[in-house]
């Protein structure tokens, strides 16, 4: 632990740590786009692009969702520097997943995406996410966070609800195993328990 | 790419013994291949299963002329839980499986119950192919030509008594050889049981197969003997069946009891009724890719609503799902 604060410090004023971050978060759209342009998708290319993108996506939230934590229990403030681009990315992430949905799997019917919306929970579930990420992504900027002031703390909460919604989406969806929604599942509760007990140490 | 053999070999001969004896090796073989994602499996040595050649006329409901599925696609992507949950996961894990010596056991409500070794059972059949869409529950489809025989064969071999109302089929319970079965997350209370209805088992187009592109079957795919019930949803097509039980009620399938409001025991395929969770008016016929992703309207029972629409008239199929 010791040494990763070292590392952390080490980084400190670096100014090539933030481009580090940004190629390390394009990875998984590379993956996507190298599997999709050169075929190695396999005989459902579909199914595994939703797979794919939705995977990195709840990946992506729960990396932002990940900061806190790691700076109360390690004390990694450093990473702050980096909460506002893993939040964009897992913004973009998750778009990428909703429009490849909406391409190939509702191929852009408007008749079959309203009868989605209205009638599967799972569905209900993972576009509700999408739709409280877009104000965060909106007021992402400086002037947001002035303009706001001590709103803009309370607006960026909305990654709690976030979070326990892309977790219904991923649960909703079990079929023949419950490790993947098991392990989500228990990375929110522990990730948000510094700040639950931070709840209450203010309450 | 089909072997085909002389209609006049005697049925004795039919999978010599040879050929039987080395399918293990053979299997093995070709999965390490698999696993290794080099030639196409189609290169490898297969061993041919002789059989009588279909008859491909049009408008025969045993032979859809629609595009064949490739081997590679079929035998790589596919559901069995047994080996794990992903698509891959039957290709990269079934050849630990020891499918040979391999026998059914015939037990409940018929005159000759019993342990029947598979070679014997292959003895008194007649292998032929039949070319048969497969619609998966999850809204995907392939088309795959099968060497099999009726399961009515069988049936009227075994002599069901009057008491016979249903079939219970059971798969291979060896958690040793199948990692699936050892996973602490399934849902799947092991072993696998699926059921049919007697008429709808004795129904011409219900096939007990051993094959499919003209050899043995991969263990992948439901090695050594599967059932194919070409009008239903893949999962009531139960692989590597060890058991077969003569029922005068219905069984209680492993989908109903898994998630009973999705999965009924009849799954017949419908595009008017969807699953709880996604919608079953289409499906992607694989391979699709993402320029063209081969989206087509799922057909009543699967396009053979001719041949099997009798078995349930009156039926509120809404309700039996």
């Amino acid at each position: 632990m010791v040494d990763v604060t070292d590392r952390a410090r080490q980084l400190r004023g670096k100014g090539w740590d933030k481009p580090l971050v940004f190629v390390l978060c394009l990875l998984p759209l590379a993956a996507v786009v190298y599997g999709a342009v050169l075929g190695g998708l396999g005989p459902d290319p579909v199914k595994a692009l939703i797979v794919m993108t939705g995977d990195w996506a709840i990946r992506a939230l729960l990396v932002v969702f990940s900061v806190s934590a790691l700076r109360s229990w390690l004390g990694w403030s450093r990473l702050l520097r980096f909460r506002r681009m893993l939040g964009l990315f897992a913004g973009f992430y998750a778009s990428l997943h909703l429009l490849v949905v909406a391409t190939y799997l509702f191929a852009w019917d408007w008749t079959i995406v309203l009868e989605e919306l209205s009638e599967r929970p799972y569905i209900i579930a993972g576009f509700a996410a999408w739709l409280l990420l877009l104000p965060m992504v909106v007021t992402s900027n400086n002037y947001s966070i002035r303009r706001l002031g001590r709103r803009w703390r309370q607006l960026h909460r909305l990654i709690y609800p976030v979070m326990g919604l892309a977790w219904l989406h991923v649960v909703w969806q079990v079929r023949s195993s419950y490790l993947e929604a098991l392990i989500y599942g228990l990375l929110i509760v522990v990730l948000a328990l510094p700040r639950l007990r931070r709840f209450q140490f203010t309450r | 790419m089909l072997i085909k053999k002389p209609d006049d070999i005697a049925s004795s001969e039919i999978t010599p013994e040879a050929v039987y004896l080395r399918r293990r090796e053979f299997m093995q073989g070709a999965a390490a291949m698999a696993a290794m994602a080099v030639a196409p499996m189609a290169f490898s040595a297969p061993s041919p299963l002789s059989h009588t050649p279909v008859d491909a006329r049009a408008g025969n409901p045993f032979y859809t002329g629609e595009t064949q599925t490739p081997f590679s696609d079929a035998s790589r992507y596919n559901n069995f839980y047994e080996f794990g949950t992903d698509k891959s996961d039957p290709a990269k894990y079934a050849s630990a499986l020891t499918v040979d010596p391999w026998s059914i056991d015939v037990e409940g409500e018929v005159d000759k119950p019993g342990k029947y070794a598979l070679e014997d059972i292959l003895k008194s059949v007649d292998i032929e192919e039949r070319v048969y869409r497969l619609r998966c529950v999850e809204a995907w489809s392939m088309v795959i030509p099968w060497l099999g025989f009726p399961l009515s064969d069988l049936i009227r071999q075994w002599q069901p008594t009057s008491k016979a109302k249903y079939i219970q089929f059971e798969t291979l319970y060896r958690p040793s050889e199948m990692r699936g079965q050892r996973s602490a997350f399934s849902t799947i209370d092991w072993p696998y049981i699926e059921g049919l209805r007697m008429d709808e088992a004795m129904h011409p187009l219900t096939l007990m197969s051993v094959g499919m592109y003209g050899r043995e079957l991969p263990n992948q795919n439901g090695a050594p003997i599967r059932l194919v019930v070409p009008w239903k949803y893949g999962f009531k097509s139960v692989k590597s069946i060890v058991k077969i039980r003569f029922t005068e009620r219905q069984p209680k399938t492993s989908w109903q009891g898994i998630a009973p409001r999705e999965y009924g025991f009849y799954a017949n395929v419908n595009p008017k009724v969807d699953h709880p969770r996604w919608s079953q008016r289409y499906e992607r016929r694989l391979p699709s890719s993402l320029l063209s992703p081969n989206r087509i309207r799922t057909q009543m029972f699967n396009g053979y609503e001719e041949q099997v629409a009798g078995l349930y008239k009156g039926m509120n199929l809404r309700r039996y799902y």
